[in-house]
């Protein structure tokens, strides 16, 4: 019995040594993931993330300090994509009810400030001083970095309409 | 003409709905009298909608054109009947979501005072094929099958594919429908008119009519009509649904499969629905756009079924009132036949280009249960038509595994809806199917749009950056000239100083 | 419009997954009914207490599992495992058996996979190989046939006893299977010449006045409800005619090397399990491929499987571990073994048309 304690922890000892020294000799050398996923991101600098831009956050999400799903303008499919990028498991349920927004400004409020327009990352706001200022919906992120400076609050986040061309059916409700 | 030994194959899968056609079987086709109002969507078709040229108030005869097509892929729109517009704005689609279309109304005079439709030519199988497809393109004439594809563009496949023939799908293989039947039996010579014509802007030698052997009265008056056509032979296709399905027509009466994600086209075929020949024959030679269709009226809760003759845009209130009105209340009221028809939100929305039959269905022909779980029994890959596994698209469409889904076989699946039918465990699959394309088609559109901001953003930076260089040059500039300024100054002085 | 629109098609097959094991469960009744008249009242007993046991099994998962009990115990399910269960159990086993049987099939064997549907083994083969394994000697103490209203036929207070396990003077009267007989003769050294020469009857086999678990013995019933099933189309021939095809062809290629050691096809097609494996156990819908071509490997592999056990494995009978075995082996077949799509090829790529490059001149 003796014997088979003494090979036993030989042979442990051994193989952990061998570990040891493989985990250094193949260490990986820093991470070009973080400029792969800076890549993944909008790249809008919106700061919804709590990162102070795009980069930051990549370079968390590479550490691992930061969830996938933080990004809410890449919504469901940037962290279907950042999943599969890390290889780890999505869990998604907290993005389910966000909806993508869109911002829209209330014309009769506005009064041509341009603070909004110099904002927006994505130039998505047309207007001039003191013109009218309206949103381009196709080009608005939902980032809302418009709707925080409007001094008159004439700019409303609303989700996107709903037109026969993007509505689809709904998943059949699971039975029982 | 030989249609005795015209060789026939096999198509897979399918089933063998009850056909419950012989309410409305041989019912002659009755017009529908003009309602109060006419509701015209401005998009009947497939495609980018029409932009209307009229406006409210105008006044506007029959047949005249209401609104122009935009691009490639659209289709005009014209007046069923003579009136005034009286708004032009949002109304319910016949669409299952219950959303709005932009929709021109109308309120008919009654006088039926047609447009100038006069013809500058007798014959026009003497046409160029291209002014053929214009003049098929102008009357707004699309696919009245029901798939609503704009008819000239097909027409026009002729100047990129090698065709050899023009398939008429005369199917109709769903249950309840009857308005090709019908149509087939009453003008079978215009029809014959109607595909030469076709043939003739296709620059094909032959064409071939199907139809479905339940339809013997139907074969037997258009063989009558082709008797002395030579190039048009009529053929009478084994009842299976779902023959109707241009891929699987083809199939039948050719042995050849479409290559996936292409079209007939590319195996030297273009498949036109029986009613649109008629439709073009209707324009070709007496120069009438697309503005009423045949239409079957029928289901368990209908009093009197039929086969109408409705002019577009009608409500389908008006439709089931002159059907006679319910017996009882219907559990669905369908666009469309049961297979693959669409639930339509409300009965005043109208009837469009493509509405082939309205169904008012009763609970027991619907025969929906309570979903239950699969139990893997195998019956819808054998009644798929298209040789997929309906049972694992499904499933990994519940698990929102869309990409798993598509190894499946989604983007083949034609949505007929034979898995479905015969699903002991009544599991919706079709709304599994159609909820994963939407899904991947939202997903292909938020990627789309992330690309989209990624380059405004870029772009929006590097004008940014521009314009903070231009600042500093400019400020480098004047500190320059200051200094300059200041320099000669300070000389000016010690030079005054000096003298 | 705010409720969700319901989705088409809006008409469909007179189908349900109750109307499928109401055919199966007539299909049974035959085979079942001469299995109780042929061993009485404890066959009974037994025959009851075990789908009772199998209905109460699946209303407590589903009550655990928050499901809507009504809905799932109505569509026959349980009811046909446990029908199924009892069919392959010996006709006098004591009453925990059934039970025991009845709590491994339902509970392990379906609902801890997720229910209906959800299951990786047959549930009624997984009760059996369990109970086989644990309780090797109940699972094959096997009686000969005391028909009903004969003289040797227990009554009623001793068909009790039988069943709950008291004392009974017909404790002693146990017999062997032909199946188990043949393999302990074999074993023994013994040719099949002389062995069957006092006991192979295929005529007795066929109608199924022998020993065996209840139901299995007689084949022409069995058979008679198979056919019923072919003909309404609940299953396809692709699994019970592969799975018979391959259990007589080995069973006859072996037997021409050596008639002596290999018995003749016809002995395994009439005993034991084979139509009811074939025809009821293999073709579980929810266990088996899901196309026709994977149903043929499936039924192959497994007949060659039966016939392997029972000639060279340690049982005499090998049905519900050959099932096992390839209702493990179906989520591969299902995965290799796909239809080809329509307008594709076998790979999965656009089929194609092109002409050759160039056309042969003679």
């Amino acid at each position: 019995m003796i014997e088979a304690i003494f090979i036993i922890t030989l042979l442990g000892m051994s193989l952990g040594l061998l570990l040891g020294a493989a985990s250094s000799f193949f260490a990986v050398e820093g991470n070009p993931l973080e400029a792969e996923i800076e890549a993944m991101l909008p790249g809008s600098q919106c700061g919804q993330c709590g990162y102070p831009g795009c980069s930051p956050a990549a370079a968390a999400i590479a550490n691992g300090q930061a969830d996938i799903t933080l990004c809410p303008p890449g919504g469901r499919s940037l962290a279907q994509q950042l999943a599969e990028k890390l290889g780890v498991s999505a869990d998604l349920s907290g993005m389910e009810d966000k909806e993508p927004m869109i911002a829209k400004i209330r014309e009769d409020l506005c009064i041509g400030c341009t603070k909004c327009f110099k904002r927006c990352p994505t130039d998505a706001i047309v207007g001039g001083p003191k013109m009218i200022h309206a949103v381009i919906s196709d080009a608005c992120t939902g980032c809302e970095k418009c709707f925080d400076v409007c001094p008159t609050e004439c700019i409303g986040m609303h989700p996107l309409p709903k037109t026969l061309q993007n509505w689809y059916w709904p998943k059949p409700a699971i039975a029982a | 003409m030989g249609f005795a030994d015209f060789k026939l194959f096999k198509i897979r899968g399918g089933v063998h709905p009850a056909e419950n056609k012989h309410a409305t079987a041989g019912h002659p086709i009755t017009p529908v009298p003009l309602a109060d109002r006419l509701f015209i969507p401005l998009q009947q078709h497939i495609g980018a909608p029409a932009e209307p040229i009229v406006k409210r108030g105008d006044k506007v005869c029959k047949g005249q054109l209401l609104a122009n097509s935009q691009g490639m892929i659209s289709a005009p729109v014209h007046a069923p009947t003579s009136g005034t517009v009286i708004a032009i704005g949002k109304y319910p689609a016949p669409h299952p979501s219950g959303l709005p279309v932009r929709t021109i109304i109308i309120e008919p005079d009654g006088n039926e005072c047609w447009a100038d439709v006069t013809l500058p030519y007798s014959d026009p199988l003497t046409l160029d094929p291209d002014e053929i497809a214009t003049r098929v393109a102008a009357a707004g004439i699309v696919g009245m099958g029901g798939a609503t594809f704009p008819s000239a563009v097909k027409l026009n496949l002729r100047k990129r594919y090698k065709l050899q023939q023009l398939v008429i799908n005369a199917a109709e293989c769903e249950p309840y429908l009857t308005c090709d039947d019908q149509l087939m039996r009453e003008h079978a010579s215009e029809i014959m008119q109607g595909i030469a014509i076709m043939m003739h802007a296709l620059q094909v030698p032959e064409a071939i009519v199907a139809i479905e052997a339940n339809k013997p009265k139907a074969i037997k008056a258009m063989r009558e009509a082709a008797r002395h056509l030579s190039a048009i032979k009529v053929v009478s296709v084994p009842v299976q649904y779902p023959m109707g399905s241009e891929k699987h027509l083809v199939q039948t009466l050719t042995g050849k499969e479409t290559p996936a994600r292409a079209l007939t086209a590319d195996i030297g075929i273009v498949v036109h629905n029986v009613a649109t020949a008629h439709a073009v024959q209707q324009c070709l030679y007496h120069g009438r756009p697309l503005i009423d269709r045949v239409v079957t009226v029928t289901g368990g809760a209908v009093k009197n079924p039929g086969n109408y003759l409705t002019p577009i845009g009608t409500p389908v209130s008006m439709l089931f009132e002159i059907a006679g009105g319910f017996n009882e209340e219907p559990s669905r009221i369908i666009g469309g036949g049961p297979m693959m028809g669409q639930p339509l939100p409300d009965t005043k929305v109208p009837i469009v280009k493509g509405s082939g039959g309205i169904l008012a269905l009763t609970a027991q022909e619907t025969a929906q249960k309570t979903a239950m779980p699969c139990i893997r029994c195998g019956s819808c890959v054998t009644a798929c038509p298209c040789g997929l596994l309906p049972l694992e698209m499904a499933n990994r469409a519940r698990a929102n595994d869309l990409d798993g889904s598509v190894k499946f076989g989604l983007m083949d699946c034609i949505a007929c809806g034979s898995c479905a039918y015969v699903c002991p465990s009544h599991i919706p699959l079709v709304q599994y199917f159609n909820f994963a394309k939407g899904a991947l088609a939202e997903k292909q559109r938020a990627q789309h749009k992330q690309e989209e901001i990624r380059r405004l953003t870029e772009f929006r930076n590097q004008r940014m950056e521009a314009q903070k260089q231009a600042k500093r040059k400019a400020m480098a500039k004047r500190k320059a000239e200051m200094a300059a300024k200041k320099a000669r100054e300070a000389e000016e002085k010690s030079a005054e100083a000096g003298a | 419009m705010s409720a969700s629109p319901i989705s088409g098609p809006y008409t469909h097959e007179n189908s349900s997954i109750r109307k499928t094991m109401l055919w199966v469960m007539l299909a049974l009744t035959p085979a079942t009914a001469f299995g109780i008249y042929q061993f009485g009242l404890p066959a009974l007993w037994l025959f009851v207490i075990t789908i009772a046991a199998c209905l109460l099994a699946e209303a407590a998962s589903l009550y655990v599992a928050g499901k809507p009990i009504k809905a799932y115990l109505s569509d026959g399910s349980a009811i046909l495992t446990g029908w199924l269960l009892a069919m392959t159990l010996p006709p006098w086993a004591p009453w925990w058996i059934g039970v025991v049987g009845a709590l491994l099939a339902i509970v392990v064997g379906k609902q801890v996979f997720g229910g209906i549907g959800q299951n990786l083994f047959n549930p009624a083969m997984v009760a059996r190989v369990a109970l086989l394994i644990s309780f090797p000697l109940e699972m094959t103490t096997w009686n000969a046939p005391h028909p009903l209203f004969s003289a040797g036929t227990p009554n009623l207070l001793d068909s009790l006893r039988i069943t709950f396990d008291l004392q009974t003077h017909y404790d002693a009267m146990s017999s062997a299977t032909i199946l188990g007989h043949v393999k302990t003769e074999l074993s023994r050294g013994i040719g099949l010449s002389q062995i069957f020469a006092d006991s192979f009857n295929p005529l007795k086999l066929g109608i199924g006045s022998v020993s065996g678990s209840l139901g299995e013995t007689s084949a022409v019933l069995i058979f008679a409800g198979g056919l019923l099933l072919l003909f309404t189309r609940i299953i396809s021939w692709h699994i019970p005619f592969s799975m018979l095809f391959a259990i007589a062809l080995l069973a006859s290629v072996f037997n021409l090397i050596d008639p002596e050691r290999y018995p003749p096809a016809m002995y395994h097609l009439l005993s034991g399990a084979t139509f009811l494996g074939v025809f009821f156990i293999a073709t579980d819908l929810v266990t088996s491929p899901v196309t026709k071509a994977g149903q043929l490997v499936f039924g192959l592999m497994c007949g060659a499987l039966v016939f392997v056990i029972r000639t060279w494995a340690g049982y005499p009978e090998g049905m519900a571990f050959a099932v096992m075995l390839m209702n493990g082996v179906t989520p591969m077949i299902d995965h290799y073994i796909r239809p080809r799509i329509y307008g594709r090829t076998r790979k999965g790529d656009p089929i194609s048309y092109d002409e050759p490059a160039e056309a042969k001149n003679d």
